[in-house]
């Protein structure tokens, strides 16, 4: 085994009691990106390379010289007996929508290609005090518009490890490749409308959207600033709870920060499932959408195979002495994409609007001497289709004429939804419910190409995720297995609000049920 | 002649907008120190957050919400227990992040109201909303070389801004001076704004419209901008009011638009109208928690407000028996309200020796304010401390010195920060109210001038005066003048008993 098939966890404890240095480790995983990601995304990428096809491309901008300075200061304080932190060595990586002081901070985006931050993220700075060592920033969709990796303005976009024709999920979907091809033990993500769930999912790792308010979201660029969560990317449960324990907490610069303490998420992660009430839902089994012609409701069931790894997981459980609680109603999951179309939308138009070529980021190189036009040719020029469509929805929505019988009916949808997961999980209820448990996405990763452009499919693809963004309530998800065609099965478990101890002491209760399994030994063939 | 006519068949009808920004010691969302704009070099005072960066959130300065709600308090509003910031979308370059941080649907206080005295006696105005948002940064215009570029300076970015909205419930020119003096003097008492029009930390937009009278429909507003003082906010008012009128008495019809104040040319120049006007696509700012204030909270604010300027008022005339005008004056600053109960206190320290509250007004009034204007210092800055002009006015009773004297004494202390008797001593200004010494001088006078003592003798009474005055500047001036007066009258009624009259 190498050095960078080595859990966070495990790899911190060896560096810790200096059975293997941080330079080592770091190097292991260096030569790893050397192998298998081939040339990173950048913007001028129109000539196609065949060997683009056979590697990762999970990077947009590799600091191996930045890295290697974090990795001897480690060594440097293992070797003069201090302790770095619980992360101490592990090399990570950051999904690039993360402001990174002295390095490009780009959201995938010609308009911040240039962009360098003059600040660190809190989630970024809280794991390097904690001893991680950032690798460097990998790719996402533009400002994370997109559940493929297909829209970042950094070509060529991250491919699916487990099978370099398809892609990643997204947007956090450089960071879901990364951390399955080896390329650093961790990644910060982030998960607006399953953007870290669903990549996990396609990839076969574990990712976990918090609460949210759980992780501060200072110095992450914002998309929907009040359904955004930035949250981790991991091997598996224990290094996901492991970095939930350092980036997690209050932080002064984030008002909508949840003031709450910090459990040690590691700490009871193997008490089990006995006595705790896992439900099933069959709006989680089935696409409900807005047929666009007729305006009715169409429904499409999920592939057996998808249903059947929720059902065995939930078998594993029941055998573990959880109760196993069906038929749970959840009757506004249908409104979660719809809603999310609307607010999202409203927010990221808001939220791009800094972007104007006038302090920083792209400018456009022609001349202008009329101010509305410098902004309109840079922005023009600057933003990729997925940004410009969302800025045109969002305009439209929330013009005055509008925003009642849009913004604010979604608002009020938003807060049914909310009100599906606080029935099912109150302790005083009918349900009472300590997690649901439902499959992370409808299908497996898709093909490149396939549905790229196609906005409202690619949306539906987070019917089974957003509901927990407007609801701000925590969701992990986990690899269950894989489909005939090869690729990994995510199932998901959504728990109340800073429930994420729970959610995770589940997680790895199945995880160690099925540590026996055959599917478990596999590993992403990458040549 | 027939305008003047037209001028008294309508009404005007009159709402300000006010912007005041708070003297909080740090920004609205972030730490950055708030500074003078007008003088500090540009972008000194920013950091990621106030510049609009990628990634930075805002967090909400509790100062400044105090400060809101000491001014929100003192106009007597109801607080709202949730308040919701706003995004305010629109693009120019003194707008870092594309959106301003504001309060629309839920602003923190609603339905106060300002009372304030006018020649025509008490006016009550009434107080639509009072909320928070932030400043924005400053352009400057450049044409240099034959190029013309813009200079962006975001010191004032993110300072946090007080907006008062008032109805519309004045009805001219005057009013409108008089009810914005008087918010100025309230933000100046609650030590929240310094009330500078020039340096734009208070801004006033008023919106007019004119109707004609006894009709209760509103016509078209029109927002005057670019107002820099009183003087231009009371003169663009009037001129605004005419010239609606003047309109609609041509057959036309006013526009709804926003006017510029051109000083120079004494006039309103439009800048937009109503169809240029921007779609802010205001929704709730979503980096915010809803601001929710704790009645306890309110409570200890309203407890420690100050006493306030139209209560000082009425209590000044009563306890001190000054005139409506006088307590005006004293009570327009704060500093100054306080430095005349000062004095007043001092002087009650030692009740033997008597000098009256309107004295003290009168010395503050007259004296020290020529003083403080003439050499252009406020009044907190002056050397003399209120026990300092108690004394000097104790001395001036007791007769120790006279009122001239006084004044003198006064402006050296002003000069040089001295005590009163120290200067006194100093040049020995000491006044003479020594009998024996007086009666010499008058002798000396009188025997001096034989033909004035005839001419009194005979009947003329007014050479007595003149007389006075001879001894008076025999002495210096340091005579006691009572004391002169009546050794002098001695005398010469003696003289005329001698004569037989
Ligand atoms: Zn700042």
């Amino acid at each position: 085994m190498q050095i960078y098939e080595l859990p966070a966890d495990m790899l911190a404890r060896l560096i810790r009691t200096r059975e293997i240095s941080a330079v080592e480790a770091l190097e292991s995983v260096l030569g790893r990106i050397a192998e298998v990601d081939g040339r990173p995304g950048s913007l001028n990428s129109s000539d196609d390379d065949p060997e683009d096809n056979e590697r990762v491309h999970a990077f947009i901008n590799l600091t191996p010289d930045r890295a290697r300075i974090q990795a001897e200061e480690i060594d440097r304080r293992t070797a003069a007996g201090e302790d770095p932190g619980p992360l101490a060595g592990v090399p990570f990586t950051v999904k690039d929508i993360f402001c990174v002081k002295d390095t490009p901070s780009t959201a995938g985006s010609k308009i911040l290609a240039n962009f360098v931050a003059p600040y660190t993220a809190t989630p970024v700075s809280r794991m390097e005090a904690a001893g991680g060592v950032m690798l460097g920033k990998v790719n996402l969709d533009e400002f994370t518009y997109g559940s493929s990796n297909e829209s970042s303005a950094f070509q060529p976009s991250p491919r699916n490890p487990w099978d370099l024709t398809r892609v990643p999920g997204g947007s956090s979907g450089g960071s879901a490749a990364a951390v399955a091809a080896g390329e650093g033990m961790l990644s910060l993500g982030t998960d607006t409308a399953g953007s870290i769930r669903q990549p996990a999912a396609f990839c076969g790792v574990v990712g976990m959207k918090p609460t949210y308010g759980r992780v501060s979201r200072y110095g992450l660029i914002a998309f929907g600033s009040s359904l955004d969560c930035p949250g981790p990317v991991a091997g598996n449960v224990t290094d996901a709870a492991l970095m939930m324990n350092t980036i997690a907490g209050p932080d002064k610069r984030d008002g909508t920060a949840a003031n709450m303490p910090v459990p040690d998420y590691t700490k009871d992660l193997k008490v089990g499932v006995r006595g705790m009430r896992i439900g099933l839902s069959s709006e989680y089994f089935r696409i409900t959408y807005f047929d666009p012609v007729t305006g009715e409701f169409d429904q499409q069931p999920i592939p057996e195979e998808i249903e059947s790894a929720v059902l065995s997981a939930a078998g594993y459980l029941a055998q573990m002495g959880a109760d196993i609680v069906e038929d749970v109603p959840m009757p506004h999951t249908k409104y979660g994409v719809p809603v999310y179309f609307v607010v999202s939308r409203v927010e990221a138009a808001s939220n791009l609007h800094r972007y104007d070529g006038v302090k920083y980021g792209y400018r456009t190189p022609d001349s202008v001497d009329y101010l509305p036009e410098l902004y309109r040719k840079s922005r023009a020029e600057g933003f990729g289709v997925q940004s410009k469509l969302r800025i045109l929805m969002g305009m439209y929505v929330s013009a005055a004429q509008y925003s009642e019988q849009y913004y604010n009916r979604a608002l009020r949808v938003r807060t049914l939804i909310r009100n599906d997961y606080e029935e099912i999980f109150d302790p005083e209820g009918e349900h009472r419910l300590d997690a649901l448990l439902t499959p992370t996405t409808p299908t497996t990763a898709f093909p490149i190409g396939e549905v790229y452009g196609d906005s409202v499919l690619m949306q539906y693809a987070d019917q089974f995720t957003v509901p927990a963004n407007h609801a701000g309530v925590p969701g992990l998800s986990i690899p269950a297995g894989f489909a005939g065609d090869g690729l990994p099965i995510g199932v998901q478990l959504l728990g109340p609000d800073f429930s994420e101890a729970k959610l995770l002491q589940i997680g790895m209760a199945y995880e160690m049920a099925t540590q026996g399994e055959e599917w478990r030994r596999q590993i992403p063939r990458i040549e | 002649m027939e305008f003047q006519n037209a001028l008294t068949a309508f009404e005007s009808v009159i709402g300000l907008e006010v912007h005041a920004e708070l003297e909080t010691k740090s920004k609205m969302f972030c730490s950055c120190p708030v500074v003078d704009s007008t003088v500090s070099n540009p972008n000194v005072a920013v950091c990621p957050v106030c510049t609009g960066m990628p990634g930075v959130l805002p967090v909400v300065n509790q100062r400044a919400v105090e400060y809101a709600l000491r001014v929100a308090l003192a106009l007597e509003c109801e607080i709202a227990e949730t308040s919701i910031f706003a995004r305010k979308n629109y693009f120019y370059p003194d707008l870092p992040k594309g959106y301003q941080i504001s309060q629309y649907e839920q602003p923190l206080a609603r339905n106060g109201r300002l009372k304030f005295q006018t020649a025509d006696g008490e006016r009550e105005i009434r107080i639509r909303r009072v909320h928070l948002e932030e400043d924005t940064g400053k352009l400057t215009h450049v044409h240099r070389d034959e190029e013309t570029f813009s200079l962006v300076d975001l010191n004032r970015a993110g300072v946090p801004l007080l907006e008062i909205v008032s109805e519309p419930d004045l009805r001219s020119a005057v009013e409108v001076r008089a009810f914005a003096a008087s918010l100025r003097t309230i933000l100046r008492y609650l030590k929240v704004n310094s009330g500078d029009l020039e340096k734009g930390v208070l801004r006033v937009e008023p919106n007019i419209s004119v109707r004609t009278l006894g009709s209760s429909e509103l016509g078209t507003r029109v927002e005057v901008k670019n107002l820099n003082s009183f003087r231009a906010l009371e003169r663009s008012v009037d001129f605004e009011i005419k010239r609606q009128i003047a309109e609609i008495q041509t057959g036309r019809q006013v526009i709804q638009q926003t006017v510029g104040w051109d000083e120079n040319l004494g006039m309103t120049v439009p800048q937009r109208t109503k169809e240029e006007e921007d779609d802010y696509r205001y929704f709730p700012e979503p980096d915010l928690p809803p601001l929710v204030i704790e009645p306890e909270w309110i409570d200890s604010i309203r407890e420690a407000l100050p006493e306030l300027p139209d209560a000082k008022l009425h209590r000044f005339i009563q306890q001190y028996s000054l005139s409506e005008y006088d307590a005006d004056v004293l009570v327009a600053e704060r500093s100054i309200a306080d430095y005349f109960e000062g004095t007043v206190a001092a002087l009650a320290e030692t009740p033997q020796v008597e000098v009256s509250p309107k004295t003290v007004a009168n010395w503050i009034t007259g004296e020290l304010f020529g003083l403080l204007n003439h050499h252009g210092v406020a009044i907190e800055q002056a050397a003399i401390t209120p026990q300092d002009l108690a004394s000097l006015l104790q001395m001036v009773s007791q007769g120790v010195i006279n009122q001239n004297t006084a004044k003198i004494v006064l402006a050296e202390m002003f000069a040089s920060g001295k005590p009163a008797t120290e200067i006194i001593t100093e040049r020995g200004l000491t006044q003479i109210s020594d009998r024996s010494f007086i009666t010499d001088l008058v002798d000396q006078v009188l025997s001096a001038n034989p033909e004035q003592v005839d001419e009194y003798v005979h009947g003329k009474d007014s050479i007595a005066r003149w007389l006075f005055g001879q001894v008076m500047r025999s002495a210096k001036g340091q005579a006691n003048p009572q004391v002169v007066q009546t050794e002098l009258d001695k005398r010469l009624s003696a003289l005329r008993a001698a004569e037989g009259h």
